[in-house]
Protein backbone atom coordinates (compact mmCIF):
# COMPACT_ATOMS: atom_id res chain seq x y z
CA UNK A 1 0.00 0.00 0.00
CA UNK A 2 1.20 3.48 -0.89
CA UNK A 3 2.94 5.34 1.97
CA UNK A 4 3.33 2.05 3.87
CA UNK A 5 5.11 -0.60 1.75
CA UNK A 6 8.03 1.60 0.71
CA UNK A 7 8.66 2.51 4.37
CA UNK A 8 9.13 -1.16 5.27
CA UNK A 9 11.84 -1.81 2.67
CA UNK A 10 14.44 -3.95 4.48
CA UNK A 11 17.32 -2.96 2.16
CA UNK A 12 16.70 0.74 2.78
CA UNK A 13 16.36 0.18 6.54
CA UNK A 14 19.68 -1.67 6.58
CA UNK A 15 21.31 1.07 4.52
CA UNK A 16 20.20 3.72 7.01
CA UNK A 17 21.35 1.58 9.95
CA UNK A 18 24.78 1.22 8.33
CA UNK A 19 24.90 5.01 8.06
CA UNK A 20 24.00 5.28 11.78
CA UNK A 21 26.91 2.90 12.59
CA UNK A 22 29.24 5.06 10.56
CA UNK A 23 28.06 8.28 12.21
CA UNK A 24 28.13 7.25 15.88
CA UNK A 25 31.36 7.72 17.85
CA UNK A 26 30.17 7.62 21.49
CA UNK A 27 27.25 6.37 23.62
CA UNK A 28 23.91 8.18 23.34
CA UNK A 29 20.60 7.68 25.15
CA UNK A 30 17.58 8.55 23.02
CA UNK A 31 13.95 8.43 24.15
CA UNK A 32 11.08 7.69 21.79
CA UNK A 33 8.20 9.47 23.47
CA UNK A 34 5.39 7.58 21.75
CA UNK A 35 4.17 4.11 22.77
CA UNK A 36 3.27 3.35 19.16
CA UNK A 37 6.93 3.81 18.26
CA UNK A 38 8.06 1.66 21.23
CA UNK A 39 5.81 -1.07 19.90
CA UNK A 40 7.21 -0.75 16.34
CA UNK A 41 10.83 -0.65 17.59
CA UNK A 42 10.44 -3.86 19.61
CA UNK A 43 8.26 -5.55 16.98
CA UNK A 44 10.75 -5.00 14.15
CA UNK A 45 13.77 -5.49 16.42
CA UNK A 46 15.15 -2.06 15.48
CA UNK A 47 16.81 -1.64 18.90
CA UNK A 48 18.80 -4.83 18.27
CA UNK A 49 19.96 -3.70 14.83
CA UNK A 50 21.42 -0.48 16.20
CA UNK A 51 25.08 -0.15 17.16
CA UNK A 52 25.69 -0.81 20.88
CA UNK A 53 26.46 2.88 21.51
CA UNK A 54 22.81 3.79 21.02
CA UNK A 55 20.34 3.03 23.77
CA UNK A 56 16.65 3.62 23.16
CA UNK A 57 14.57 4.28 26.27
CA UNK A 58 10.82 4.25 26.18
CA UNK A 59 8.73 7.26 27.02
CA UNK A 60 5.33 7.94 28.60
CA UNK A 61 3.45 8.42 25.32
CA UNK A 62 0.85 5.75 25.95
CA UNK A 63 -2.46 7.32 27.02
CA UNK A 64 -3.92 4.03 28.18
CA UNK A 65 -0.85 3.53 30.42
CA UNK A 66 -0.87 6.98 32.00
CA UNK A 67 -4.63 7.37 32.58
CA UNK A 68 -4.81 7.56 36.40
CA UNK A 69 -6.45 4.81 38.38
CA UNK A 70 -8.98 7.27 39.88
CA UNK A 71 -10.31 8.07 36.43
CA UNK A 72 -10.66 4.41 35.52
CA UNK A 73 -12.56 3.92 38.76
CA UNK A 74 -14.83 6.83 37.78
CA UNK A 75 -15.42 5.19 34.39
CA UNK A 76 -16.33 1.94 36.14
CA UNK A 77 -18.78 3.76 38.43
CA UNK A 78 -20.50 5.47 35.51
CA UNK A 79 -20.57 2.33 33.36
CA UNK A 80 -22.22 0.39 36.23
CA UNK A 81 -25.21 2.73 36.35
CA UNK A 82 -28.51 1.68 34.77
CA UNK A 83 -29.57 3.37 31.54
CA UNK A 84 -25.98 4.20 30.63
CA UNK A 85 -24.29 3.15 27.41
CA UNK A 86 -20.57 3.52 28.13
CA UNK A 87 -18.40 3.85 25.02
CA UNK A 88 -14.65 3.55 24.84
CA UNK A 89 -11.76 2.89 22.51
CA UNK A 90 -11.07 -0.84 22.66
CA UNK A 91 -7.75 -0.68 24.49
CA UNK A 92 -9.30 0.83 27.65
CA UNK A 93 -11.62 -2.12 28.31
CA UNK A 94 -9.22 -4.39 30.13
CA UNK A 95 -7.32 -1.74 32.00
CA UNK A 96 -7.81 -2.63 35.66
CA UNK A 97 -9.18 -0.10 38.10
CA UNK A 98 -8.77 -0.60 41.82
CA UNK A 99 -11.01 -3.68 41.76
CA UNK A 100 -12.04 -4.63 38.25
CA UNK A 101 -12.17 -3.47 34.61
CA UNK A 102 -14.81 -2.42 32.05
CA UNK A 103 -15.03 -5.98 30.75
CA UNK A 104 -16.16 -7.09 34.20
CA UNK A 105 -18.90 -4.43 34.17
CA UNK A 106 -20.01 -5.71 30.76
CA UNK A 107 -20.01 -9.30 32.03
CA UNK A 108 -22.33 -8.21 34.86
CA UNK A 109 -24.81 -6.79 32.37
CA UNK A 110 -23.50 -3.24 31.96
CA UNK A 111 -23.85 -1.75 28.49
CA UNK A 112 -20.19 -1.17 27.59
CA UNK A 113 -19.36 -0.73 23.92
CA UNK A 114 -16.18 -0.36 21.90
CA UNK A 115 -16.35 2.36 19.27
CA UNK A 116 -13.96 3.07 16.41
CA UNK A 117 -14.60 6.81 16.46
CA UNK A 118 -16.24 9.18 18.97
CA UNK A 119 -18.71 10.05 16.20
CA UNK A 120 -20.02 6.47 16.60
CA UNK A 121 -20.81 7.33 20.24
CA UNK A 122 -22.69 10.46 19.10
CA UNK A 123 -24.67 8.29 16.66
CA UNK A 124 -25.55 5.94 19.55
CA UNK A 125 -26.83 8.91 21.58
CA UNK A 126 -29.14 9.90 18.71
CA UNK A 127 -30.37 6.34 18.35
CA UNK A 128 -31.04 5.86 22.08
CA UNK A 129 -32.61 9.08 23.42
CA UNK A 130 -33.80 7.18 26.52
CA UNK A 131 -30.20 6.31 27.51
CA UNK A 132 -27.24 8.35 28.71
CA UNK A 133 -24.34 7.78 26.31
CA UNK A 134 -20.93 8.44 27.85
CA UNK A 135 -17.68 8.43 25.88
CA UNK A 136 -14.34 7.84 27.62
CA UNK A 137 -12.32 10.61 25.93
CA UNK A 138 -8.72 9.66 26.62
CA UNK A 139 -5.65 10.39 24.56
CA UNK A 140 -2.82 12.69 23.62
CA UNK A 141 -3.00 15.60 21.16
CA UNK A 142 -3.52 13.16 18.24
CA UNK A 143 -6.90 12.05 19.54
CA UNK A 144 -8.12 15.45 20.78
CA UNK A 145 -9.50 16.69 17.42
CA UNK A 146 -11.83 13.68 17.19
CA UNK A 147 -12.89 13.85 20.84
CA UNK A 148 -13.69 17.59 20.77
CA UNK A 149 -15.59 17.27 17.50
CA UNK A 150 -17.93 14.75 19.12
CA UNK A 151 -18.87 17.36 21.76
CA UNK A 152 -19.32 20.10 19.16
CA UNK A 153 -21.45 17.79 17.04
CA UNK A 154 -23.57 16.71 20.03
CA UNK A 155 -24.23 20.36 20.84
CA UNK A 156 -25.11 21.12 17.22
CA UNK A 157 -27.57 18.23 17.17
CA UNK A 158 -29.10 19.38 20.48
CA UNK A 159 -28.31 16.08 22.22
CA UNK A 160 -28.95 16.15 25.99
CA UNK A 161 -27.95 12.53 26.57
CA UNK A 162 -24.28 12.67 25.43
CA UNK A 163 -21.32 13.37 27.68
CA UNK A 164 -17.58 12.71 27.78
CA UNK A 165 -15.29 11.59 30.59
CA UNK A 166 -12.11 13.47 29.67
CA UNK A 167 -8.58 12.35 30.47
CA UNK A 168 -6.39 14.21 27.99
CA UNK A 169 -2.64 14.63 28.32
CA UNK A 170 -0.03 16.53 26.27
CA UNK A 171 3.52 15.67 25.21
CA UNK A 172 5.53 18.91 25.77
CA UNK A 173 4.88 19.12 29.56
CA UNK A 174 5.91 15.45 29.90
CA UNK A 175 9.17 16.09 28.04
CA UNK A 176 9.80 19.09 30.29
CA UNK A 177 9.18 16.96 33.41
CA UNK A 178 11.57 14.24 32.18
CA UNK A 179 14.35 16.68 31.27
CA UNK A 180 13.98 18.68 34.49
CA UNK A 181 14.29 15.56 36.67
CA UNK A 182 17.64 15.21 38.49
CA UNK A 183 17.73 11.53 37.48
CA UNK A 184 17.26 12.28 33.79
CA UNK A 185 19.60 10.52 31.37
CA UNK A 186 17.79 11.22 28.09
CA UNK A 187 20.01 13.13 25.64
CA UNK A 188 17.64 13.42 22.67
CA UNK A 189 14.02 12.76 21.76
CA UNK A 190 12.21 11.16 18.87
CA UNK A 191 9.03 13.27 18.81
CA UNK A 192 5.67 11.58 18.22
CA UNK A 193 4.79 11.98 14.53
CA UNK A 194 1.03 11.96 14.84
CA UNK A 195 0.94 14.30 17.83
CA UNK A 196 2.96 16.68 15.63
CA UNK A 197 0.64 16.08 12.64
CA UNK A 198 -2.02 17.81 14.75
CA UNK A 199 0.05 20.29 16.80
CA UNK A 200 3.00 20.94 14.49
CA UNK A 201 6.36 21.23 16.22
CA UNK A 202 6.49 24.93 17.11
CA UNK A 203 6.17 24.06 20.83
CA UNK A 204 9.50 22.21 20.87
CA UNK A 205 12.37 24.55 19.86
CA UNK A 206 12.19 26.46 23.17
CA UNK A 207 12.21 23.15 25.11
CA UNK A 208 15.17 21.89 23.06
CA UNK A 209 17.04 25.14 23.68
CA UNK A 210 16.30 25.30 27.44
CA UNK A 211 17.54 21.76 28.05
CA UNK A 212 20.14 21.66 25.22
CA UNK A 213 18.46 18.54 23.88
CA UNK A 214 17.93 17.87 20.15
CA UNK A 215 14.59 16.48 19.00
CA UNK A 216 13.46 14.87 15.74
CA UNK A 217 9.84 14.48 14.60
CA UNK A 218 9.59 10.80 13.68
CA UNK A 219 7.02 8.57 11.94
CA UNK A 220 5.95 5.02 12.68
CA UNK A 221 7.13 2.71 9.90
CA UNK A 222 10.54 1.01 10.33
CA UNK A 223 12.19 3.28 7.76
CA UNK A 224 10.69 6.36 9.44
CA UNK A 225 12.08 5.27 12.80
CA UNK A 226 15.61 4.55 11.60
CA UNK A 227 15.62 7.83 9.69
CA UNK A 228 14.54 9.62 12.90
CA UNK A 229 17.37 7.91 14.80
CA UNK A 230 19.94 8.76 12.08
CA UNK A 231 18.92 12.45 12.11
CA UNK A 232 19.08 12.44 15.94
CA UNK A 233 22.54 10.86 16.02
CA UNK A 234 23.78 13.34 13.39
CA UNK A 235 22.58 16.24 15.59
CA UNK A 236 24.07 14.71 18.76
CA UNK A 237 27.43 13.99 17.15
CA UNK A 238 27.58 17.52 15.69
CA UNK A 239 26.63 19.04 19.05
CA UNK A 240 23.64 20.78 17.45
CA UNK A 241 20.51 21.63 19.43
CA UNK A 242 17.75 21.65 16.84
CA UNK A 243 14.27 20.33 16.21
CA UNK A 244 14.34 18.46 12.89
CA UNK A 245 11.49 16.87 10.97
CA UNK A 246 11.97 13.30 9.69
CA UNK A 247 8.24 12.87 8.97
CA UNK A 248 7.75 15.72 6.51
CA UNK A 249 5.15 13.91 4.40
CA UNK A 250 2.65 14.17 7.28
CA UNK A 251 3.93 16.95 9.56
CA UNK A 252 4.41 20.69 9.08
CA UNK A 253 5.89 23.18 11.55
CA UNK A 254 2.50 24.83 12.12
CA UNK A 255 0.52 21.57 12.24
CA UNK A 256 -3.19 21.28 11.56
CA UNK A 257 -4.66 24.75 12.14
CA UNK A 258 -8.40 23.88 12.00
CA UNK A 259 -7.81 21.08 14.51
CA UNK A 260 -5.79 23.29 16.90
CA UNK A 261 -8.53 25.96 16.74
CA UNK A 262 -11.26 23.44 17.58
CA UNK A 263 -9.25 21.98 20.49
CA UNK A 264 -8.70 25.50 21.90
CA UNK A 265 -12.43 26.25 21.63
CA UNK A 266 -13.48 23.17 23.60
CA UNK A 267 -10.58 22.31 25.93
CA UNK A 268 -8.55 24.31 28.45
CA UNK A 269 -5.23 23.43 30.09
CA UNK A 270 -5.28 21.70 33.46
CA UNK A 271 -2.88 19.93 35.84
CA UNK A 272 -3.09 16.20 35.17
CA UNK A 273 -1.99 13.21 37.17
CA UNK A 274 -0.05 10.68 35.07
CA UNK A 275 -0.32 7.10 36.26
CA UNK A 276 3.08 5.93 37.47
CA UNK A 277 4.59 9.44 37.33
CA UNK A 278 2.40 11.76 39.39
CA UNK A 279 0.94 15.19 38.78
CA UNK A 280 2.55 17.31 36.04
CA UNK A 281 1.44 20.97 36.05
CA UNK A 282 -0.65 22.11 33.08
CA UNK A 283 -0.01 18.80 31.35
CA UNK A 284 -3.44 18.04 29.99
CA UNK A 285 -6.82 19.28 28.88
CA UNK A 286 -10.32 19.37 30.33
CA UNK A 287 -13.61 20.65 28.95
CA UNK A 288 -14.12 24.41 29.17
CA UNK A 289 -16.91 25.39 31.61
CA UNK A 290 -19.21 26.39 28.73
CA UNK A 291 -19.34 22.67 27.86
CA UNK A 292 -20.28 21.57 31.41
CA UNK A 293 -23.49 19.96 30.18
CA UNK A 294 -21.34 17.49 28.21
CA UNK A 295 -19.00 16.79 31.13
CA UNK A 296 -19.68 13.30 32.54
CA UNK A 297 -17.95 14.19 35.83
CA UNK A 298 -20.55 16.94 36.33
CA UNK A 299 -23.52 14.95 35.00
CA UNK A 300 -23.12 11.90 37.25
CA UNK A 301 -22.98 11.74 41.04
CA UNK A 302 -19.72 9.96 41.78
CA UNK A 303 -18.53 8.61 45.11
CA UNK A 304 -15.19 9.76 46.46
CA UNK A 305 -12.48 7.48 45.14
CA UNK A 306 -9.40 6.20 46.96
CA UNK A 307 -7.10 4.13 44.80
CA UNK A 308 -3.83 2.37 45.41
CA UNK A 309 -1.08 1.28 43.06
CA UNK A 310 0.99 -1.88 43.42
CA UNK A 311 4.05 -1.23 45.63
CA UNK A 312 6.22 -3.54 43.46
CA UNK A 313 5.57 -1.90 40.09
CA UNK A 314 8.36 0.29 38.63
CA UNK A 315 6.25 1.69 35.75
CA UNK A 316 6.94 5.26 36.82
CA UNK A 317 10.68 4.81 36.39
CA UNK A 318 10.21 2.97 33.09
CA UNK A 319 7.98 5.78 31.75
CA UNK A 320 10.74 8.29 32.53
CA UNK A 321 13.48 6.23 30.91
CA UNK A 322 15.25 5.47 34.22
CA UNK A 323 14.63 1.71 34.13
CA UNK A 324 13.80 -1.01 31.59
CA UNK A 325 11.09 -3.70 31.92
CA UNK A 326 13.66 -6.42 32.60
CA UNK A 327 14.80 -4.53 35.72
CA UNK A 328 11.46 -5.40 37.39
CA UNK A 329 11.25 -8.57 39.52
CA UNK A 330 7.53 -8.92 38.77
CA UNK A 331 7.91 -8.74 34.96
CA UNK A 332 6.45 -11.80 33.24
CA UNK A 333 5.73 -13.53 36.56
CA UNK A 334 3.43 -11.69 38.88
CA UNK A 335 2.81 -9.05 36.20
CA UNK A 336 1.58 -10.07 32.74
CA UNK A 337 -0.77 -8.47 30.16
CA UNK A 338 -3.58 -10.67 31.57
CA UNK A 339 -2.87 -9.53 35.15
CA UNK A 340 -1.02 -6.23 34.88
CA UNK A 341 0.27 -4.61 38.07
CA UNK A 342 0.83 -1.22 36.52
CA UNK A 343 0.77 1.30 33.75
CA UNK A 344 3.31 -0.07 31.29
CA UNK A 345 1.84 -3.59 31.16
CA UNK A 346 -1.81 -2.55 30.71
CA UNK A 347 -1.72 -1.36 27.11
CA UNK A 348 -0.21 -3.10 24.09
CA UNK A 349 1.74 0.13 23.57
CA UNK A 350 3.26 0.06 27.04
CA UNK A 351 6.96 -0.83 27.12
CA UNK A 352 6.43 -3.85 29.41
CA UNK A 353 3.60 -5.23 27.26
CA UNK A 354 5.69 -4.79 24.10
CA UNK A 355 8.69 -6.56 25.70
CA UNK A 356 6.42 -9.34 26.96
CA UNK A 357 4.69 -9.83 23.63
CA UNK A 358 7.88 -10.08 21.60
CA UNK A 359 9.71 -12.22 24.15
CA UNK A 360 12.37 -9.58 24.64
CA UNK A 361 13.13 -10.14 28.32
CA UNK A 362 13.77 -13.82 27.70
CA UNK A 363 16.05 -13.10 24.73
CA UNK A 364 17.98 -10.49 26.64
CA UNK A 365 18.33 -12.59 29.80
CA UNK B 1 -3.40 4.70 20.68
CA UNK B 2 -2.01 7.37 18.39
CA UNK B 3 -2.05 4.75 15.67
CA UNK B 4 -3.01 6.49 12.46
CA UNK B 5 -3.04 4.98 9.01
CA UNK B 6 -2.69 6.48 5.53
CA UNK B 7 -5.75 6.06 3.36
CA UNK B 8 -6.91 7.25 -0.07
CA UNK B 9 -10.04 9.39 -0.36
CA UNK B 10 -12.35 7.75 -2.90
CA UNK B 11 -15.59 9.68 -2.33
CA UNK B 12 -16.56 12.85 -0.47
CA UNK B 13 -20.01 13.24 1.09
CA UNK B 14 -21.75 15.32 3.75
CA UNK B 15 -23.42 14.06 6.90
CA UNK B 16 -25.13 16.32 9.49
CA UNK B 17 -22.95 19.24 8.48
CA UNK B 18 -19.68 17.28 8.57
CA UNK B 19 -17.48 16.74 5.52
CA UNK B 20 -17.16 12.96 5.34
CA UNK B 21 -15.26 10.64 3.02
CA UNK B 22 -15.11 7.04 2.01
CA UNK B 23 -11.46 6.09 2.51
CA UNK B 24 -9.59 3.15 0.99
CA UNK B 25 -7.05 1.53 3.33
CA UNK B 26 -5.46 -0.89 0.85
CA UNK B 27 -8.79 -2.53 -0.04
CA UNK B 28 -10.63 -1.97 3.25
CA UNK B 29 -13.09 0.93 3.10
CA UNK B 30 -14.13 3.07 6.05
CA UNK B 31 -15.78 6.42 6.69
CA UNK B 32 -13.68 9.32 7.91
CA UNK B 33 -14.39 12.93 8.74
CA UNK B 34 -12.53 15.52 6.61
CA UNK B 35 -13.48 18.65 8.59
CA UNK B 36 -9.85 19.17 9.69
CA UNK B 37 -8.49 18.86 6.12
CA UNK B 38 -11.14 20.87 4.25
CA UNK B 39 -8.84 21.22 1.22
CA UNK B 40 -8.68 17.43 0.67
CA UNK B 41 -9.79 16.10 -2.71
CA UNK B 42 -10.76 12.70 -4.10
CA UNK B 43 -7.62 10.71 -4.95
CA UNK B 44 -5.47 12.31 -2.25
CA UNK B 45 -4.03 10.48 0.75
CA UNK B 46 -4.67 11.42 4.37
CA UNK B 47 -3.46 10.21 7.75
CA UNK B 48 -6.60 8.89 9.48
CA UNK B 49 -6.91 8.53 13.26
CA UNK B 50 -10.09 7.31 15.05
CA UNK B 51 -12.28 8.25 12.08
CA UNK B 52 -10.74 11.68 11.45
CA UNK B 53 -8.25 12.84 8.82
CA UNK B 54 -5.59 14.74 10.78
CA UNK B 55 -3.13 15.46 7.98
CA UNK B 56 -2.99 15.52 4.21
CA UNK B 57 0.03 13.54 2.98
CA UNK B 58 2.51 15.38 0.78
CA UNK B 59 3.51 13.27 -2.21
CA UNK B 60 6.48 15.54 -2.90
CA UNK B 61 7.87 15.27 0.66
CA UNK B 62 7.33 11.49 0.62
CA UNK B 63 9.30 11.17 -2.64
CA UNK B 64 12.12 13.40 -1.41
CA UNK B 65 12.52 11.30 1.76
CA UNK B 66 12.64 8.04 -0.16
CA UNK B 67 15.11 9.47 -2.70
CA UNK B 68 17.40 10.72 0.07
CA UNK B 69 17.32 7.40 1.94
CA UNK B 70 17.96 5.51 -1.31
CA UNK B 71 21.03 7.66 -1.85
CA UNK B 72 22.31 6.86 1.65
CA UNK B 73 21.65 3.13 1.13
CA UNK B 74 23.27 2.88 -2.31
CA UNK B 75 26.30 4.76 -1.01
CA UNK B 76 26.60 2.06 1.68
CA UNK B 77 26.34 -0.69 -0.97
CA UNK B 78 29.14 0.83 -3.00
CA UNK B 79 31.40 0.93 0.04
CA UNK B 80 30.47 -2.61 1.02
CA UNK B 81 29.96 -3.78 4.59
CA UNK B 82 32.24 -2.47 7.27
CA UNK B 83 34.90 -4.89 8.54
CA UNK B 84 33.52 -7.12 11.26
CA UNK B 85 29.89 -6.39 10.30
CA UNK B 86 27.63 -9.23 9.19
Amino acid sequence: MKYVTEYRDAALVNGVIAEIRKTVTQPWTIMEICGGQTHAIVRYGIDQLLPPEIELVHGPGCPVCVTPLELIDKALQIASQPDVIFCSYGDMLRVPGSEHDLFAIKARGGDVRVVYSPLDAVALARKHPDKQVVFFAIGFETTAPANVMSVVQARKLGLTNYSVLVSHVCVPPAIRAILASPTNRVQAFLLAGHVCAVMGFHEYPSLAETFKTPMVVTGFEPLDIVEGILRTVQLLEAGKVEVANAYARAVTFEGNQPAQKMIAAVFQEVDRKWRGIGTIPMSGWELRPEFDQFNAEKRFELEAIQSEESPICIAGQILQGIKKPKDCPAFGGECTPEHPLGATMVSSEGACAAYYRYGRAIMDA
Amino acid sequence: MCLAVPGKIVEITEDEGLKMAKVDFGGIFREACLDYVPEAKVGEYCVIHVGFAISLLSEQEAQETIDLLKQISSFEEELGPEPGMP
